[in-house]
């Protein structure tokens, strides 16, 4: 059948063809000539229809032009020419069949041919055949892009006819998906749309379900006075979600099936209506509050034959179990709803798998970002037990550094270069000086320390409030971290958020390193576990903890350069992160390194999945996800990886 | 009664005198029964402040007295106003409905009523039926009884939860952070019920009182006096008595009392669930005063502002709350009502209202470095009460002990 059509189709270009043999532009527009001057989107498709399939070599151009506006009638003679407009009114004439320049001619012996919009349109359509079989490959993925964003059945000739003189492999494969997608949407043979849906069963792009999602289109209809032919989907039952008792009973008003009933308002307004003397059927008015008081008045009322009849007993409810209702598909054929029901099943099966994987993305994204503001945290308060509230300013004051460097610095990458290692200098700077002046002195009072780093944190916000202004800075990213890795239309991830990943296994790589292989990291598991003995064995446990505190500090500002590519920086940034950083610290497991990064996994995964069941509150969220951390803090106090042993401490 | 309660805290006394002037005082100067000196917003403000008090009392009494810094209080005491405020809303919405429903020809149904006063509370998030959490709103008893028993329940579920795991010291701290964090993060939806960020508004009208704001407002002054008083009355006898020792002792060395056969968990749920309460019946006062409430009133930097009033005024006495949160909270609207003119220092400008917040920081800072015993160690100062010079050696076994002091008392 296929194969008839494009036959079909060759046939009528060819005795076009032998018929252009006579014929010039010029004399095709002039057969159309009254269609064109009046320019009516209803009869001016002959005239199109007529250009294109002339087989004339002028006729894509002449299309391109008449779309362009640049069509130019004269007036004496009616004869229509390529112009281009000069000053002083002048405009320069071309004929369209030899190219040649006519000389300048005032506008006023013109008029221009001015197509509206949707003539245009079908003006663009016509053009397809041309582009699809241009030789420039652009202009007919333009085409192609064009059938995607406006298909229609006419399409589907064309399109066809261009497949197999297609050079280019990944232009030609394309052509036949959308060849496929026009067919599912468009053939009028039956046999060859589902064998098109059935090829493109488990296709993941939006596309293909956008295609399949106009053929399962439904509605609800009474049964009754559905032609033998309906395409029905199901019975329904009203009541159920997809038809509410009051919708059906509609339809049966609709269908003269039953009789409108009035509602409390109206029949309100019909006892107000019908008020005499300050009574309604004998009732004082001021008795009629309640809604029994109104109906029995309403009751007499009816049976006087004053309002419409209406009776408690009538209700919808009632009435519309009489009757049948059915979902009805507006294709009309079943072959191919159930085809297209069966490839949107597979589809969806394959999308939710998918989106799984999505989903895991984005939460190992999250984690990796959790992660990255809490290692700063997990040293100073896992290791050295000092509960740091300015942490969240160290965060803001890292990606304020990055702001200021790029200020200063206008290359983006090389300035995030220079910013991360500025941003641990400025951080690590700062930490080891609250650290002297602050932290040294509350060493065995840890709620003192809590408060008096909170005290910290509020003056250093306000301190960058005061600086920076209230509004956001931005922190631009290098153009090479801009877009996203796309694996199909479901799943992708942004490079940013790659970066941070890989900028998380870093820093997980560096506290390893230093704690496990450094001469400092010895030093400070020894303080950790026991600070005397360590102080007897020459060590400097005062040193020890000032270094831990700074490079705790330094990462707090790396993160913050890190969260402020994609987040805002403003001075309320850290405070954002605060909280899920202690949950991250406290849920993994004090002290641990691998706790923290269990901790991390755990709150970014879970904030994503409570997310994607709920996925409109993101509020809502982060409330279950507290909850449920408070919940699992009952199982297990001292988090995922608790320290077993001396190592504990206590 | 030699040994009655009151001779032997002559503080409370004091305390008791010292508000009732301080309120015949402020009655005296006021606009709606007085000369008019004070104006009817700074009576407004001295009430609030009297209900801050109140909370910081309630703040005390957790931290100072039982060890646990809590900084979550602030999610019971917005509770309280919203408790309140429900039935403030409804009950005003209610009278303004009802008067519009009488103009028309027939008299509303009660249906009627109740539609309309729900599309007027909740048109502002797009809904018009009362949530679940609405069902006592049009009783004012059941409503009053919610101020005590919705904070109460809440720190009741929580405290027992948390004490029962044994979270102790910071880790506590932060539980109870992310508590008020989730508190006020499901309010601020639209879906809670609690007409999300907009919060409940309108409440300084008492629905069906024709009097002017300048007496209602020392109507609520008043009011939050003898809830200052009373609850301080309350917290000295709690202190006072065998209880009180117990807490106390659960604070300096909780193992020790654990293992005398004190049931730690009780006494700790107990002290946190009456807190709660007063810290509701609290935001229940503060709230007509200021007139709205919404959720980020509960934000978790209120609470820590809470903690930091009673670390000022001195932790462990119940005065010292008092006086920490009365002066910072009024330094604080004094600094930031924009009333103090700029600080020139050369080209450097100080606008208070900017600058305010970091001066309170570093003083925080200060006071906890230098003067852990807060505004109230002043009074230890002019009775000559000194702690003894232990010349840098550790305080003793548990770090957050206030012991030493008490010894030499």
């Amino acid at each position: 059948m296929t194969r008839l059509m494009i036959a079909l189709a060759a046939l009528v270009l060819f005795c076009a063809q032998a018929m252009a043999q006579e014929t010039t532009v010029q004399s095709v527009l002039q057969a159309h000539r009254e269609t064109i001057e009046k320019g009516s989107r209803t009869s001016i498709g002959s005239a199109i229809d007529a250009i294109a399939a002339s087989g004339l070599p002028q006729a894509q151009e002449v299309l391109q032009v008449w779309a362009a506006k640049e069509m130019w009638q004269r007036s004496d003679d009616g004869l229509f020419y390529r112009g281009t407009e000069k000053p002083a009114r002048q405009v320069e004439l071309f004929d369209f069949d030899t190219g040649q320049s006519f000389g300048t001619v005032s506008r006023d012996e013109l008029s221009q041919i001015k197509p509206n919009s949707g003539v245009r349109a079908m003006i663009g359509t016509a053009l397809v055949q041309f582009q699809l079989s241009d030789p420039d490959p652009t202009r007919r993925a333009e085409a192609l892009d064009a059938i995607q964003r406006s298909p229609g059945a006419d399409l589907l000739a064309p399109l066809r006819a261009s497949i197999p003189a297609e050079p280019d492999t990944a232009l030609k494969a394309r052509k036949m998906r959308v060849e496929r997608l026009l067919t599912i949407a468009f053939d009028p043979d039956e046999p060859s749309r589902i064998a098109a849906i059935e090829e493109m069963s488990g296709d993941l792009g939006v596309d293909m379900r956008a295609t399949l999602n106009p053929l399962l289109v439904t509605r609800i209809a009474l049964a009754e006075g559905l032609p033998e032919t309906a395409n029905i989907r199901r019975e329904v039952k009203p009541g159920d979600p997809a038809l509410g008792v009051a919708a059906a009973y509609d339809m049966l008003i609709a269908a003269g099936q039953a009789q409108p009933i009035p509602d409390n308002e109206a029949r309100k307004a019909l006892l107000i209506a019908n008020m005499v003397d300050g009574q309604v059927a004998g009732v004082p008015v001021h008795r009629l509050d309640s809604q029994e008081a109104r109906d029995a008045a309403y009751v007499q009322l009816a049976q006087a034959g004053l309002v419409p009849r209406w009776s408690t007993a009538e209700a919808p409810e009632v009435v519309v179990t009489r009757h049948r209702f059915v979902e009805v598909y507006s294709e009309p054929s079943a072959a191919v709803t159930e085809a297209a029901e069966q490839a949107l099943a597979e589809i969806e099966r394959r999308v939710g798998l998918n989106q799984a994987i999505d989903l895991g993305l984005d939460a190992l994204s999250l984690a990796s970002i959790y992660f990255l503001a809490a290692i700063g945290l997990a040293i100073t308060f896992g290791v050295m037990g000092v509960i740091n509230m300015a942490h969240g300013e160290f965060i803001m004051m890292g990606a304020y550094t990055g702001y200021m460097v790029q200020q200063v610095i206008a290359d983006h990458t090389l300035s995030i270069l220079v910013a991360i290692p500025l941003a641990f200098a400025v951080t690590f700077a700062a930490g080891v000086t609250m650290e002297r002046l602050v932290i040294r002195h509350l060493y065995n009072r840890p709620l003192e320390t809590l408060l008096a780093t909170f005290g910290i944190s509020i003056a250093l916000q306000q301190l960058a409030k005061n600086i920076f202004g209230t509004q956001a800075r931005p922190l631009t990213a290098p153009g090479w971290l801009d877009g996203a890795w796309v694996l199909n239309d479901v799943v992708s991830i942004s490079y940013i958020r790659i970066a941070i990943f890989v900028l998380a296994l870093i820093f997980l790589g560096l506290f390893l390193f230093i704690m496990r292989r450094t001469r400092l990291g010895l030093e400070t598991r020894a303080v950790t576990q026991n600070p005397r003995m360590a102080a007897s064995m020459g060590i400097n446990p005062d040193r020890i903890n000032m270094l831990t505190f700074g490079l705790g500090s330094g990462i707090a500002g790396i993160a913050g350069v890190a969260i402020g590519l994609f987040a805002k920086v403003t001075s309320e940034l850290g405070s954002d992160y605060i909280v899920q950083s202690f949950m991250t610290v406290v849920v993994g497991g004090v002290g641990n390194i691998w706790g923290t990064l269990a901790g991390a996994a755990m709150i970014g995964t879970l904030q994503k999945g409570i997310e994607w069941l709920n996925p409109s509150n993101t509020l809502a969220a982060q409330t279950y996800m507290i909850i449920f951390i408070i919940i699992f803090i009952q199982f297990r106090p001292r988090g995922i990886i608790a320290l077993k042993g001396r190592a504990a401490g206590d | 009664m030699r040994n009655s309660f009151v001779a032997r805290h002559p503080s409370v006394l004091a305390f008791l005198a010292l508000l009732a002037l301080f309120t015949l005082g402020v009655s005296v100067l006021s606009e709606g029964f007085g000369i008019g000196l004070i104006s009817t917003s700074f009576v407004k403000t001295l009430g609030k402040t009297l209900c801050l008090c109140l909370i910081a009392v309630a703040m005390d009494l957790i931290w100072g007295y039982c060890g646990i810094l809590s900084l979550g209080h602030f999610a019971f005491f917005g509770l309280g106003g919203y408790m309140i405020g429900m039935w403030l809303m409804y009950e005003r919405t209610r009278l303004i409905v009802e008067g519009s429903l009488a103009q028309g020809a027939l008299p509303p149904t009660e249906q009627e009523v109740v539609d309309a006063i729900g599309t007027q509370i909740f048109g502002v998030v797009g809904s018009s039926d009362f949530p679940l959490v609405w069902a006592f709103a049009d009783s004012l008893i059941l409503q009053l009884a919610m101020v005590v028993l919705a904070p109460g329940l809440l720190a009741l579920v929580f405290g027992w939860l948390a004490f029962r795991s044994r979270v102790t010291g910071v880790y506590l701290s932060i539980l109870t952070q992310a508590m008020t964090l989730a508190l006020a993060l499901y309010l601020f939806q639209n879906d809670s019920g609690l007409r999300g960020n907009n919060g409940l508004s309108g409440l300084q009208n008492l629905p069906g009182v024709e009097a002017p704001q300048a007496v209602i407002s020392l109507w609520f002054f008043w009011a939050s006096a003898l809830a200052l008083g009373l609850g301080y009355l309350l917290a000295a006898w709690i202190v006072s008595g065998k209880f009180g020792s117990v807490i106390r002792g659960i604070r300096d060395n909780e193992a020790r009392v654990r293992f005398l056969g004190y049931s730690v968990e009780t006494y700790k749920l107990a002290v946190f669930t009456l807190t709660a309460c007063i810290a509701g019946i609290a935001g229940a006062l503060y709230y007509p005063q200021a007139g709205i409430v919404n959720p980020a009133e509960i934000a978790p930097i209120a609470s820590i502002y809470l903690a930091v009033w009673v670390a000022i005024g001195g932790r462990g006495r119940l005065y010292g709350a008092v006086i920490g949160a009365a002066f910072v909270s009024l330094v604080s609207s004094w600094f930031t009502g924009g009333q103090i003119p700029d600080l020139v220092l050369g080209p450097l400008t100080i606008k208070w209202v900017d600058w305010w917040t970091i001066v309170l920081g570093l003083s925080f800072v200060l006071v906890t470095l230098f003067a852990p015993s807060g505004i109230g160690g002043l009074f230890d100062l002019w009775q000559g009460r000194r702690p003894p010079d232990r010349h840098g050696a550790d305080l003793g076994p548990d770090a957050g002990a206030l012991r030493e002091r008490e010894a030499t008392e």
